[in-house]
């Protein structure tokens, strides 16, 4: 295998023509997201000149992808990648919707979430993480949460924004004491 | 716990670590504040994992794959040609997958607002270019040698001239984003984002090989650059393909 090594700071420029922060069209199907991801490193401070990646399933649980078999076919007005680079402030914004359940290693589905990777200077390799939705019933009973550390777990919930209905805030700390959980896939 | 059902899904190979650089490694200080210290937590591959972005259908420019086209100019410097394969660790060519690169000029300097290094900016070179492999896996770019620079990692810090790579593949586990390096650099010895990577012969697999036969006669030096993305825990069902 290639060795991976660090992003650095100035992908800005070249990753694809088009930052892609608009995942959801016009028609798409699904409870319409407005996720906020914030980028911290392990002092509590933004980090400017990260990558946040996302890979989805539609509203249906359906991934745009040879491998995904199941009978329905994947909404054509959504877009199941996304990718942004963070702001001064540490922040970026995608317009997603909230994914359906997708098969997992048992008979149950897995509960709704948004896989991520994370890139930046400073960073090696790569990180993996998932977002999960904190209001969600199914979260109880999913495979990859179960085998996270119970008093970690609200490290991959995103909550509602109180003030604003439709916007999520999920915080990604590299390090520090409130260190996101990432998976080694 | 309930019942395995889901025997479709054929996960991917782990990662050997000793291929891969630290995460933490002091010598490069910014992966001081931004490398995790807990152990990350071992995840079973299900559909989320072994499904990815494929970028199969997105239209590239003409001028994607030749960064010295795009612009009025010819940008100043050494002509390169730079190509190789995309690979599994089966050594399966991977098709129709995409490369994206992004490099300094041939003095060294990024078109990047956060670059402050003092050496001219080109006005003909950006410096970002994308391709999609063909049916053997082969990319091909042509581009300018970029120069060394300045980092302030560490006093007299310089990074070996090198050329920025991102990769999908064909799934989340498979991408990857690396450096690509040339023949024979005097840094290598001094680079600890190059020396992070444990294990001696993976770093050479990060350095590009001078190849006669790709380069061209009053034209351009060709160097071969392949890259190995993971590979499958087993043989994919055809009807999955
Ligand atoms: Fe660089």
């Amino acid at each position: 295998m290639t060795p991976s090594q660090t992003v650095g700071p100035f992908f800005g420029f070249s990753l694809t023509a088009n930052p892609l922060g608009q995942m959801a069209g016009p028609g798409a199907t699904g409870e319409p997201v407005r996720l906020m991801v914030r980028v911290f490193d392990e002092e509590g401070a933004p980090i400017p000149d990260a990558i946040v990646e996302l890979w989805q399933a539609d509203a249906s649980g359906k991934y745009e992808h040879p491998e995904d078999t199941q009978a329905q076919a994947p909404d054509p007005a959504f877009c199941g990648f996304g990718r942004m680079g963070t702001e001064e402030t540490g922040t970026c914004v995608f317009h997603t919707i909230r994914p359906g359940r997708v098969p997992g290693v048992t008979e149950k589905k897995q509960a709704p979430h948004i896989n991520v990777i994370v890139l930046a200077r400073g960073m090696l390799d790569g990180l993996f993480t998932r977002i999960y939705f904190a209001d969600d019933p199914a979260n109880g009973e999913d495979d990859a949460l179960a085998l996270v550390p119970e008093d970690r777990r609200s490290t991959l919930l995103a909550r509602q924004d109180p003030a604003q209905p439709g916007t999520w805030n999920f915080e990604i700390h590299l390090s520090g004491n409130r260190e996101t959980v990432f998976f080694d896939l | 716990m309930h019942p395995r059902v889901d025997k479709r899904v054929i996960g991917y190979r782990r990662v050997d670590p000793q291929g891969q650089p630290r995460r933490l490694y002091e010598p490069y200080k910014s992966t001081v504040l931004r490398s995790p210290r807990r152990p990350l937590i071992h995840l079973p591959h299900t559909l989320s994992e072994v499904t990815g972005p494929m970028y199969g259908h997105n239209p590239i420019g003409e001028s994607d794959n030749d960064l010295t086209r795009q612009h009025a100019g010819e940008p100043l410097g050494e002509r390169i040609i730079v190509t190789g394969r995309v690979l599994d660790e089966d050594r399966r060519p991977l098709r129709n997958t995409l490369v994206e690169i992004w490099q300094a000029n041939a003095a060294g300097r990024y078109f990047h607002v956060k670059d402050n290094h003092p050496a001219p900016l080109d006005p003909n070179f950006t410096g970002a270019g994308r391709a999609f492999t063909d049916d053997e896996g082969r990319y091909r770019f042509v581009t300018i040698k970029p120069g060394a620079y300045p980092w302030r990692n560490h006093h007299n810090a310089w990074r070996p001239a090198h050329i920025h790579f991102s990769l999908f593949g064909p799934a989340l586990v498979t991408r990857l984003v690396t450096q690509m390096y040339f023949p024979g650099d005097p840094l290598f010895p001094f680079d600890p984002i190059f020396n992070s990577i444990r294990d001696e012969r993976a770093r050479e697999r990060l350095i590009s090989r001078f190849d006669m036969d790709t380069t061209q006669p009053e034209w351009a030096l060709g160097f071969q650059f392949d890259i190995v993305l993971r590979g499958r825990d087993g043989t994919p069902f055809e009807e999955n393909r």
